[in-house]
Formats: structure tokens, C-alpha cells, sequence
């Protein structure tokens, strides 16, 4: 009877910690309550991000990159020279975006997919292009130049969106993969 | 009476609203106008829009390498291949709502195309061009 009792505050004791410390997107007692909603990706929910950075690419949810990637993408000098482009923001609205991306990156996401990401990447690493987190390559393996850079409704493999029919929703499983000029991926 | 105060009221909160549609760019160039331009000229901005500058990556750069000649009609970044809408006023007006956006855009394009942010004069010379396509 003592155990039980004890056994029920520790599971009590658990849930106040967590959702008092479980960041931004959802406490640890809703996670461990809602299996349905912490599989893939959280999709993205942030007006001022969709529009700017939705504006030139598919806005990719913060969750596909740990903290450390994102804080060397997001930084204002970088911006002036976004992987050849320029993608500067005003201030206010790049720390908007900012404190945004920062709270949903990867390693502060329940989501089963987010956390696949991050324990892919290496201690002390912090790659800027998702297609070179290990995860996302292993995932995209099979795939054929003709499928990605040479086929021209792809042309790379950042364009997520081309293939992923439900990238929008933050879902990247393969059932919802649509290859252009190639067809339904099939296992 | 209060039909008529009613009425007034309305004329007064819409009529800067409706204007506004194709106001942003005249808005801005109200402000360069008081940074020691010349009057703006559709000319000037068309020949700069067709003005090409080496970048530092070698190729040469204009507005219409991406944004094309005929104005009324799409284009398409030539690295990112991101599909362009048009970017004359009269097809399309969506581009002419918000000066924070029209300001955005020159100053990334600019240092894009040219390597450089665009004087004013050549900002407002561009609207003017763009407004008469």
C-alpha cells in the first residue's frame, strides 16, 4: 500500500515537473497523454515566419534543426547571404522570427521525428542544410539523381514540399510521398 | 442630419483606404522625392531595369534576367527557379499595397542584382516604370 502511494505521487511529482519544464510546445504530462499528436513533425504555426521565409522556400518547421543550426542560418549578417541570396529581414521582425524558430527546434520538440533529427547530429555539430543532418540522408538514401536534380519539378532535395504531399502539416511519411514524373513512392 | 454625418463619417474613414491599393509606391516615392531626387521617369527606370552588372560570382545580373522583359507577364529566379509573379501594376496590384514590402524587396534585390542598395532616385525612377506597365 506505502509503495503504491508513493509509486503514484512520483508519477504525480512527474507530470507538475514536466509541464512546468517542457518548453514551448507541450508539457511532458500532455506528451506522455497524446501519443497521436507527437509523431512527425510539428507542422509550422507562425504567420510572420510562413510569410517571410515561406515567401522564397518551402518553410521548413523549426523542428527539422537543433538550436545551433538555426542560430548560424538566422543570424542578420548571414541572412545577406542566404546560401547565395538575399534574405535580410528588418530587425524586429528577424527577432520575431527568431524567438519562434529557437522555441521549436528540434531538440525542444516532442515530436517522434524532431527527436530522430537531433540524436542523428553529432555532439558540437551544427549543420545548416537539413538534407546534410544524418537522419534526413539515410532517410532519402534510395532516392536517384533522375528522381531529385535531374528531374525538373524537384531540382533538389530541399524542396521538400515537391515530394512530401504533406509537408504543409509537418507529416513526412512515406505513404504521403509523391515522387513528380516518377510517381507514389512504394517500399 | 445623422444620415448625413453618418455618410460623411464613412466618406472620410474610406477614402484613404481605397486609394491605398495603388498608393504605396506613390507613398514612396513622396519620401525619395524629399532626398534630392529629379522627377521620376518611367525611361530611366526602364533602361536600369534592363541594365546589367557583373556579380561576384561571375555572372552578369539585371531585373529582367529574372523578373523578364515583359513585365505583364511571370518570371522566374534564374538560381532558385522560384516562379515570379508579375511585376507590372496593372496585372498585378497585389505588389503595390505595402511600402514595407516594396522597401524589403529593393533592398535585397539590389544588393542581389547590382551589389549595391539603389539610390533613391532609382527606386523612384523604377516605380515609375512599373506603374506604367
Amino acid at each position: 500500500m506505502k509503495k503504491r502511494s508513493i509509486l503514484i505521487l512520483a508519477l504525480i511529482g512527474t507530470s507538475v515537473v514536466g509541464s512546468v519544464s517542457g518548453g514551448e510546445e507541450q508539457g511532458f504530462a500532455q506528451w506522455m497523454m497524446t501519443f497521436s499528436r507527437t509523431k512527425e513533425v510539428k507542422a509550422v504555426d507562425h504567420e510572420l515566419y510562413a510569410e517571410e521565409c515561406g515567401a522564397c522556400h518551402y518553410a521548413f518547421p523549426p523542428g527539422l534543426l537543433p538550436i545551433q543550426s538555426w542560430k548560424k542560418l538566422l543570424d542578420a549578417q548571414e541572412l545577406e547571404d542566404h546560401f547565395g541570396e538575399n534574405a535580410e529581414l528588418d530587425e524586429d521582425d528577424l527577432k520575431n522570427i527568431q524567438e519562434y524558430v529557437y522555441a521549436n527546434s528540434s531538440e525542444k520538440s516532442y515530436h517522434k521525428r524532431a527527436r530522430k533529427i537531433t540524436r542523428s547530429i553529432p555532439e558540437g555539430e551544427a549543420p545548416i542544410r537539413i538534407t546534410e543532418v544524418k537522419y534526413i540522408k539515410r532517410k532519402h538514401h534510395e532516392l536517384t539523381d533522375e528522381m531529385v536534380k535531374g528531374n525538373k519539378d524537384v531540382n533538389s532535395l530541399s524542396n521538400c514540399n515537391a515530394c512530401h504531399t504533406q509537408a504543409e502539416e509537418g507529416v513526412f511519411d512515406d505513404d504521403t510521398v509523391d515522387i513528380p514524373n516518377f510517381g507514389k513512392w512504394d517500399d | 442630419m445623422f444620415f448625413r454625418i453618418f455618410a460623411i463619417a464613412c466618406a472620410v474613414i474610406l477614402c484613404p483606404q481605397m486609394g491605398q491599393a495603388q498608393n504605396a509606391a506613390r507613398e514612396l516615392q513622396n519620401i525619395y522625392a524629399t532626398q534630392g531626387t529629379v522627377d521620376f521617369s518611367a525611361e530611366r527606370g526602364g533602361a536600369k531595369w534592363g541594365l546589367e552588372v557583373q556579380s561576384k560570382s561571375g555572372d552578369r545580373r539585371s531585373c529582367s534576367t529574372c523578373h523578364g522583359a515583359d513585365l505583364t507577364q511571370a518570371g522566374q529566379h534564374i538560381k532558385t527557379k522560384k516562379h515570379l509573379e508579375p511585376m507590372a501594376f496593372s496585372v498585378n496590384k497585389e505588389r503595390y499595397i505595402k511600402t514595407k514590402k516594396i522597401e524589403k524587396w529593393f533592398k535585397r534585390n539590389c544588393k542581389w542584382t547590382w551589389g549595391r542598395e539603389c539610390t533613391a532616385q532609382e527606386k523612384g525612377d523604377f516605380l515609375e516604370y512599373l506603374l506604367a506597365q
